[in-house]
Parts: C-alpha cells; sequence; structure tokens
C-alpha cells in the first residue's frame, strides 16, 4: 500500500515536471523543472531497491549534466526566441499523432507478460546493492565498464576541441 | 494494490512519450537535449523495474551504462552547440542545415 501511493505520487510528479519542461517558454526554467525531475526519478529508483542508481543519478544527472546545461542555456543568451516559426502548429499536430503511435506500441509491448529466470538476485539482505554492482561491474561486465570509460575521456577530448575558440 | 512491472512500462512510456513530443514539437535545441535525457530516463526506469521483477542486478548495470553515454552526449551535443552558436547565432534547429546539401 506504502508502495503504491509513493509509486503514485512520485510518477504523477514526474509526468507534470516533464511537460513543464517541454512547455515553459524560459530555458531557464526549464532546466530547473529538470532538475526536479531527476531527483524524483532518482526517489523511484530508491523505491525499486536500486540506491546505487539513484546516488549516481543525483551526482552525475542532477549534479553534473544539469550544470552544463545552465552553462550552456547562460552563455547562449538569446535576442530573439527562436519558437516564433511559422507552421509550429503543423508539426505541433504531426508530433501528438507520432507520439500517440509510440504510446500504443508500448502499451502492446506491456500486455506482453514476460518471464525470465534469475541468476543474481536484487536483494536478499546479504550483501547491498552496491556491492552487488560493483562486482558484476568490475567481473562479467569489466571490458563494458572500460569501454565506457574510454567513451568518455573521448567525450571529454572532443568537447573541449568543439567548445575551444580556435585551435 | 499492487505495483507491477507493467505500471512502470505504462508510466515510462508516458515519460517517453512526453520527450519525443518535446523533440518534435520544441525549435530550441537546448529543449531538445533535455527531452532527449527525458527519454533515456524513462528506459533507465523499465530498466530498473524489470531488473527488480526478474530479481536481475544486471539490468542497473546497464542503467549505468546507459548514464554513462548519456553523460558523453550531453556533453559533446552541448559542445557542438557552443560551437554552432558561435558562428550562427541561434538555437532554432530550423536554421541548423549548414550540413544538409
Amino acid at each position: 500500500m506504502g508502495e503504491a501511493i509513493a509509486f503514485y505520487t512520485l510518477s504523477t510528479l514526474i509526468l507534470v515536471f516533464a511537460v513543464l519542461v517541454i512547455s515553459v517558454r524560459n530555458t531557464v526554467h526549464s532546466v530547473l523543472f529538470l532538475v526536479l525531475d531527476f531527483l524524483l526519478v532518482a526517489a523511484l529508483y530508491v523505491l525499486l531497491h536500486a540506491e546505487f542508481l539513484a546516488v549516481i543519478q543525483i551526482l552525475v544527472y542532477a549534479g553534473g549534466i544539469v550544470v552544463l546545461y545552465l552553462f550552456v542555456v547562460m552563455l547562449v543568451n538569446l535576442k530573439r526566441p527562436p519558437e516564433q516559426h511559422q507552421d509550429t502548429r503543423r508539426l505541433g499536430r504531426l508530433g501528438l499523432v507520432l507520439a500517440g503511435l509510440v504510446l500504443v506500441q508500448f502499451v502492446a509491448i506491456s500486455t506482453y507478460n514476460a518471464s525470465g529466470t534469475s541468476s543474481v538476485p536484487v536483494d536478499d539482505g546479504v550483501v547491498g546493492n552496491v556491492e552487488r554492482v560493483g562486482m558484476l561491474l568490475y567481473t562479467n561486465y569489466l571490458i563494458p565498464f572500460e569501454v565506457a570509460s574510454i567513451l568518455l575521456l573521448v567525450a571529454m577530448v572532443g568537447a573541449i576541441v568543439l567548445a575551444k575558440r580556435e585551435l | 494494490m499492487e505495483i507491477t512491472p507493467q505500471h512502470y512500462m505504462i508510466f515510462s512510456a508516458v515519460l517517453f512519450m512526453i520527450g519525443v513530443i518535446g523533440v518534435l514539437v520544441r525549435r530550441n535545441i537546448i529543449i531538445i537535449f533535455m527531452s532527449i535525457e527525458l527519454m533515456l530516463n524513462a528506459v533507465n526506469i523499465n530498466l530498473i523495474a524489470y531488473a527488480r521483477q526478474l530479481e536481475d542486478v544486471v539490468g542497473q548495470v546497464f542503467a549505468l551504462f546507459v548514464i554513462a553515454v548519456a553523460a558523453a552526449e550531453a556533453a559533446v551535443g552541448l559542445g557542438i552547440l557552443l560551437a554552432f552558436y558561435r558562428n550562427k547565432e541561434t538555437v532554432n534547429i530550423d536554421e541548423m542545415n549548414v550540413m544538409r546539401w
């Protein structure tokens, strides 16, 4: 019962803030609603017993990525809003139709009943969630982990090269 | 009142759909990047909900990789945006057609 109340409260708030992110005119307000959204999603991760992911979500998204967005919004201070475009309404209707199709597809998938075997239990009280994820990351998924670190290094170098004024 | 992965799936589908609407409707590329982040979050919620249902922590590991890729994407995307803004003084994607032939 408590889980249901938490789920419905969190999901309603997340959806409301997500709608605000894409509908508010002021870009800075949009970024701030995005922070709230990320924090609430982290709370949802805690509800799903993924505490490590919740911490990472707050550190990486709400701490890192959002600051990056805020910096860019502040650097790109707009003289005129870019939304005055001639056929925004047509594009909006097209977007609604396509999004409705995506929703139908998702409902069709979600009615498909998934069942599977379990290899590593999520929560049996012996070791915590961080230990489990860490064990898996440094044993079975060591090579993807290293590839992800190389990807981050490349992205860092690329972002610096792109944003630098002259090389 | 049991919360099943279907609940999480429908919720994340709606969140993903909001992201899709944001990408398709808005013309400001910063908002479009934020909508992409919303979509990646919806995917992560799905992965973690099923990691809980199947009692398999591999889903959380994959969500971690999704977060890493999202961070890389945000850094490079915003770098490209800054480089573009210095040349063209706009963030409207309808005016971003220098790569079109």
